[in-house]
């Protein structure tokens, strides 16, 4: 074994192409590649190893293992990632009830966790560590801009989400910013296929709009399961519950619904173009904005590499704060609590050439903050 | 509560338990007559759905996948009672449950392998799509009551098929006494095969139906057998009476807890906490309502006779 790793080492070593860092660096992605989730996970590992591939450094190792959306399985590949892959940074975790039960023991172990998704409010508020980031958003933030959104035309919202730490994060988020009055606020099952009892309540509630927060196939069931029921109330919901991983699923049932989100495959930025046309390129199919939050983590975590070694944890942490990186959001940069500040815009699904998409119809939210920063004491 | 509501939610319910008949029926029928616990169940299921979504794509209809599903899910159950689940009939259950659960995994990443992870699109067909008026002024969907309707006639076929018919007559006899049957010249091994196949068949036609209404996706299949297995617990093991009137049973009361406990509890606490007390105590309330009855009827509301 000692052989194989000194063969390793050396082999890195000598490796010339792109640019070296410090020291090697290790990175354990544990992320969703099977079961109802797998959409998610694959696409936050395309964007990942996109940035890491752009990047032509050939000093990263990234060893990936599926978590199958199962907590106690993240949490025994964790341990073996960080005991016997020696990794020096944990990513990639879509759900936030498997972060809760990996990132708070990883970082007490002294990894870095970088978050590609997952961002419950536990971790963002008077729990924050200075091993800990995200590249994504506080789990808040898209729902708070829907709340403000809504709060333009619709009195009497009628609110779903799973029950689970990020369900709840959401409709907090929602409640945080909507000041209407609500017609009721509703949780069901997490990975729940049928949603026609919810969908009765929403037709007799008497609600204005609906808000769903509903991931990965949940979202395809219900829109599908919505359409068919003959309830014209509009529906609105987060990025997740319209991205591009379940839009060709749900089919023309998603037309017209607006969602909100920290990037669409329309922003006109020049990192952006570059981050569309390389994923589509590399993988045949349009990026979901989970390829885009795996992309930015990697390419702080290379940013700071290329700086920094791994094993100075306060260095590198300083480095990773700077976010020195071209994101295809546009702007991006960290909070006190290591949660991004970035702009939130609304988006609309819509048909181009044929093909189901976000678009980009105006900013609700300029250089959003979390509400959990201020108890952050880092 | 308006009557409207309540009707839709009954609706609701009876959808849910005709859909978990479709499963439960060959679950139990596999048991009964086999004696045998199949775990791949949900992945004969799964072979449905991907079949129908697959050959709808191909030829633009949602009639021919149907029947894609049918023959796909007919013709993988046949092929695996042939392969594996012949050789599992006379070991003890752990063992059959170890091989089938191996067998749920390599459905799985075989489907995955042959499709990818991300979901397929399988539309409901246009005959069926929209909704009805229903007395009291709410709507329903069609594609529903096409269900209910479906599930109603393949119970009815079921029936038939079971009490009338010369393979009826010999599955009947293979769940009293499968050694008997053997030693009365009856070709036991064909019957398992058609059997097997016949459970196959209505768990894809089960997995095409919802398919269109849900996503066609790895791993869809699970859920839906533990429902299942509580059916067939709750029907008694072997019997098809009791599934029928166990997944009936457990739709409803799947389908009223979610709406109901809920709204009762907001009665006592802020109705955000309601929402979340009482999503998870109607998650539990179908395993309370199967503890209730092993209860009082260890063996389940209808126990086979050969048990």
């Amino acid at each position: 074994m000692k052989k194989l790793l000194a063969a390793a080492t050396l082999a890195l070593s000598v490796s010339t192409s792109g640019l070296a860092f410090a020291e090697p660096l290790k990175i354990g992605m544990i992320t969703t590649l099977s079961g109802g989730g797998a959409g998610l996970g694959i696409d936050t590992r395309d964007g990942f190893m996109l940035a890491i591939k752009n990047s032509g450094n050939k000093d990263v190792t990234v060893v990936t293992e599926d978590d199958a959306q199962k907590p106690e399985l993240a949490v025994q590949i964790a341990d073996k990632m960080i005991q016997s892959s020696q990794v020096d940074i944990l990513t990639g975790i879509v759900w936030s009830n498997l972060l809760m039960a990996v990132a708070p023991s990883a970082v007490a172990q002294g990894k870095f966790y970088v978050s590609t998704n997952a961002a419950p409010a536990a971790l963002a508020g008077a729990n924050c560590n200075k091993l800990y980031f995200n590249a994504a958003y506080q789990n808040d933030n898209l729902h708070e801009a829907m709340g403000e959104y809504a709060n333009k035309s619709y009195k009497k919202m009628f609110i779903l989400a799973p029950n689970y730490p990020a369900g709840k994060d959401s409709l907090t988020g929602f409640k945080r910013y909507y000041k209407g009055e609500l017609a009721s606020e509703v949780y069901t099952q997490v990975g729940q296929t049928d949603y026609a009892a919810e969908i009765a309540q929403m037709r007799a509630s008497g609600a204005d709009g609906i808000f769903v927060f509903l991931p990965g196939g949940m979202g395809i069931a219900f829109m599908k399961q919505f359409a068919q029921s003959g309830v014209k109330i509009p529906v609105m919901g987060p990025g997740f519950s319209f991205s591009q991983d379940v839009l060709p699923a749900i089919g023309d049932a998603a037309l017209g619904a607006k969602a909100s989100g920290q990037w669409a495959p329309d922003f006109d930025n020049e990192a952006s173009k570059k981050f569309l046309a390389d994923f589509q390129k590399e993988y045949g199919r349009l990026p979901s904005i989970y390829a885009v939050q795996a992309y930015d983590a990697a390419q702080l975590i290379l940013s700071a590499a290329g700086k920094v070694s791994v094993k100075d944890a306060d260095a590198f942490g300083a480095e990773l704060r700077k976010a020195d990186i071209k994101s295809p959001r546009g702007k991006f940069t960290f909070n006190t609590n290591q949660h991004p500040i970035q702009d939130i815009y609304l988006t609309e699904v819509v048909k181009q050439n044929g093909v189901l998409t976000n678009k980009t119809v105006e900013k609700i939210f300029t250089d959003h903050k979390d509400a959990y920063a201020k108890d952050c004491k880092i | 509560m308006t009557f409207a509501l309540a009707l839709e939610q009954l609706l609701n319910g009876l959808q849910l338990g005709v859909m978990l008949f479709l499963m439960a029926a060959g679950l139990t029928l596999i048991f009964g007559v086999m004696g045998l616990i199949n775990l791949a169940h949900g992945s004969l299921y799964m072979v449905g759905a991907f079949a129908c979504a697959v050959v709808a794509a191909w030829t633009g209809s949602f009639w021919i996948g149907l029947v894609a599903s049918l023959a796909c899910a007919a013709a993988a159950g046949a092929v695996v009672e042939l392969l594996v689940i012949r050789r599992l009939y006379d070991r003890d259950h752990l063992d059959q449950v170890l091989a089938t659960f191996a067998l749920i995994l390599m459905f799985s990443e075989g489907t995955r392998w042959l499709f990818g992870s991300f979901p397929l699109y399988l539309d409901i067909p246009p005959l069926l799509q929209g909704a009805v008026p229903l007395p009291g002024g709410a709507e329903y969907p069609v594609y529903r009551l096409a269900i209910i309707a479906a599930g109603a006639a393949v119970a009815f076929g079921l029936y038939m098929l079971i009490s009338r018919t010369r393979l009826g007559m010999r599955i009947r006899a293979g769940e009293s006494d499968r050694e008997m049957i053997g030693a009365l010249g009856v070709d036991i091994r064909t019957l398992y095969t058609v059997v097997f196949a016949l459970g196959a068949a209505l768990a894809g036609l089960a997995g095409a139906l919802v398919g269109a209404l849900q996503s066609v996706q790895v791993g869809m299949g699970e859920p839906v057998l533990i429902l299942a297995f509580v059916v067939i617990v709750i029907g008694g093991i072997g019997s098809i009476k009791g599934a029928l009137l166990g997944a009936l049973l457990v739709g409803v009361t799947d389908t009223m807890g979610r709406f109901l406990l809920p709204k009762i509890l907001a009665l006592f606490v802020p109705p955000a906490q309601a929402g979340m007390i009482g999503g998870a105590a109607a998650s539990m309330l179908i395993y309370i309502v199967m503890a209730l009855i092993l209860a009082v009827k260890p063996r389940g509301l209808f126990p086979a006779a050969h048990a």
